[in-house]
């Protein structure tokens, strides 16, 4: 049966059309109530739904934004004390370098001190005694009256003064040529103590400004116990900066990795054959491949040993001896690793020259020819990959440091990135719902202006009943106070 | 669900992804036919120069075997010169070289057939390489594609090509063909059906300057 045969309920499709109108808009009409419950409940239920969905979604959104901040403050915190480790460490150095000499310092500026004193003492001013028979001219020069004798006398007393009196200049310069020497001597003692001084200056500096970085670092430690959201903001910055700067060094190392693949790729072939496929790869590319993750693991784990990087705790766990031992180790296999990637390269070149070779030779060009084109450059190249060969393996040991940071700022990136996708989520339900509910009420208005005919009828006979109703209330009042006037 | 078992999910989809890879040798094997009959020999070099190319393409691991077509081609003797390549491309290298002494001495050596008898070379293809186990498998009609048998020759059988890759290269006009074109036409079309009945693929390649298609 099709939906002509249906349709046309007489031969006439105006007709027919016009029948299935009415009878719809009469199905709808005496449906009407029962219909708009139906919308207006269905929407609630709907509507309903959305919202404790969405307040779900919020409560786990929340919960993870907690165990976020919980995750970040942790990492803060942990940063922040190997940063403070590290500063304190610093201070060990110089205290252990600088200041375990400070004894030998004091000793020594106590004995340039000593040598100055002595110096300065000996370079004292002593003022030269006058003879003690000056004491005598007065006595003579008391002697009354013009005596030539007495006049003989004190002539030979001025002679033995003056005589007296240049021997005691000459005495005096010499001391004072002493002094100066002594005090001479004192020169290279203040410079030396001022040297000390300068360097013991110097330490107590560095150590000043060491204890001002270790004062900000603890301040911002104190911060993150304290859980304060200005640290959490900054450790949430700081983390998303992080996780971009790593993310474009590690795409720089896979670029490196990539042109270290190359480079062994085909020669690998050479070891392990190059026709078989796993897993849809071809077997040299796998080996190359290996070779190169080994590389990766070993400059991981050397990284480690190193104690540059704390992604394996089991190694950072480790005494130092076995520490030390196990660096030589990893050092030793990366540099073996180092030396076949060299000589694979170096069969790489020997490889290509010759497969040049054939098709030349195959395809028409002679073979001297091209040998004899080739070789004068060749050897550039030659040592070029081989070179690249060697280094690249030691460039991507350093991969560890923006692996590590990388890891550990992508638990912040993908936690606030699964906190942005549930508010979404929790977004949309509510606005879902709402759109459901007052589409509802649209749903309800367009119902009501499919079946307005009927309704329009409806009206207007209530509102006929209502006057009806209404002037048999009046008739009735009227009819009421005339019987009570009458009685 | 513990971070554990999602691990270990993850786990077996990549599993299950990497069963539908291919795991075995990604190899080709070429055989190629090479008419001798009659005047055919005039065109021995431009099957050279097909050789060679064919040569230069060709991969370690890969097989390849030059046969010539005459009166009776289902037989080993008919076969030139054959090869599997070595795993290891510096002795493939080798084993090119020596391939293409050999058919240089050929093609100064070789003298014209009475017949051609291009079906026996074909089922001698389809034996060899189906012997030979390769991924991708060509043979190539270096012919003008008119057989002629010799009488008792029962060259009436079907042909079981299905992941084989005829190539027809080098379908010289004849005389004939140029009195009635028609000729050439139904012997090209012909050739096609019986290939492509027996569920192989079949192509025609007379511009030898773009032989690419046949390793495409």
């Amino acid at each position: 049966m099709s939906f002509n045969d249906i349709f046309l309920i007489v031969p006439n499709p105006f007709l027919a059309g016009l029948i299935w109108v009415v009878g719809i808009v009469a199905i709808m009409y005496f449906a009407r109530s029962p219909a708009h419950l139906a919308i207006i409940s269905v929407s609630r239920v709907i509507h309903n739904a959305m919202r404790l969905t969405s307040r779900a979604v919020m409560g786990a959104e929340d919960r993870l934004n907690q165990r976020n901040r919980e995750v970040l403050l942790e990492q803060g915190r942990e940063a922040v004390e190997r940063i403070i480790e590290r500063e304190f460490d610093r201070v060990d150095g110089t205290v252990r370098r600088d200041l375990s000499e400070y004894p030998a310092l004091h000793r020594q500026l106590s004995e340039e001190i000593t040598i100055i004193d002595d110096d300065y003492k000996e370079s004292t001013e002593v003022p030269p005694e006058p003879p003690a028979w000056v004491k005598a001219v007065d006595a003579v020069a008391k002697i009354p009256g013009k005596d030539p004798m007495v006049a003989s006398i004190l002539e030979d007393i001025h002679i033995s003064m003056v005589k007296a009196n240049t021997q005691a200049i000459e005495a005096y310069r010499k001391s004072s040529h002493k002094r100066h020497e002594h005090l001479k001597t004192m020169m290279p003692h203040w410079r030396k103590v001022k040297s000390v001084l300068g360097q013991v200056d110097k330490n107590v500096t560095s150590l000043l400004a060491r204890s001002t970085t270790i004062d900000r670092h603890m301040e911002e430690y104190e911060n993150i116990i304290s859980k304060t959201d200005r640290a959490v903001r900054s450790l949430s910055s700081s983390s998303l900066t992080q996780f971009f700067i790593s993310l474009l060094v590690l795409a720089i190392a896979i670029g490196g990795a990539f042109i270290n693949f190359n480079l062994i790729a085909r020669p690998m072939a050479e070891m392990v054959g190059g026709t078989s496929e796993i897993m849809g790869f071809a077997i040299n590319n796998i080996a190359a491949m290996v070779i190169i993750l080994v590389e990766l693991a070993m400059g991981l784990f050397l990284m480690e040993t190193l104690r540059i990087t704390r992604l394996f705790p089991v190694i950072g766990a480790l005494n130092d001896k076995v520490r030390l031992r196990l660096v030589w180790v990893f050092f030793s296999i990366l540099l073996f690793l180092a030396l076949v990637e060299a000589g694979l390269a170096f069969m790489r070149e020997m490889l290509m020259e010759d497969d040049s070779k054939v098709v030349a030779a195959l395809t028409g060009t002679t073979e001297g020819g091209y040998a004899d084109a080739t070789n004068s450059y060749l050897w550039i190249t030659t040592v070029a990959q081989m070179g690249m060969g060697f280094v690249l393996p030691f460039a991507l040991m350093f991969v560890a440091i923006p692996l590590e940071t990388f890891v550990h700022s992508m638990r912040t990136v993908f936690g606030l990135m699964g906190v942005g996708t549930l508010r979404a989520i929790a977004w949309i339900l509510r606005l879902i719902g709402n759109v459901v509910r007052f589409f509802s009420n649209s749903l309800v208005q367009i119902y009501d202006l499919i079946i307005f005919g009927p309704l329009w009828i409806e009206r207007i006979i209530k509102s006929k009943h209502a006057k009806d109703d209404a002037a048999t209330d009046a008739s009735s009042v009227f009819l009421k106070k005339g019987a009570s006037n009458e009685l | 669900m513990s971070f554990r078992k999602f691990i270990l999910i993850l786990f077996a989809f990549f599993l299950l992804s990497c069963s539908e890879q291919p795991t075995g040798p990604n190899n080709q094997g070429v055989y190629m036919l090479v008419d001798t009959s009659g005047t055919y020999t005039k065109e021995l070099l431009q099957a050279q120069k097909i050789i060679n190319f064919t040569l230069s393409k060709l991969n370690p691991g890969d097989t390849f075997a030059v046969a010539r077509v005459d009166t009776g081609s289902f037989s080993e003797k008919d076969i030139v010169y054959k090869q599997f390549f070595d795993d290891r491309p510096s002795m493939t290298n080798k084993q090119k070289r020596k391939f293409r002494d050999v058919i240089d001495k050929f093609i100064k050596t070789a003298k014209p057939s009475s017949y051609t008898d291009i079906t026996g070379g074909i089922l001698q293809a389809i034996e060899y390489l189906n012997e030979a186990g390769t991924r991708k498998k060509t043979i190539l009609i270096f012919s003008d594609l008119k057989e002629e048998l010799k009488k008792g020759f029962v060259r009436d059988i079907p042909l079981q090509l299905t992941g084989y890759q005829v190539i027809a290269v080098n379908v010289t006009k004849l005389r004939s063909d140029n009195i009635d074109p028609r000729e050439y036409l139904d012997r090209l079309e012909a050739w096609e059906l019986r290939v492509q009945t027996g569920e192989g693929e079949w192509k025609v390649i007379n511009d030898l300057s773009r032989l690419e298609p046949i390793f495409n």
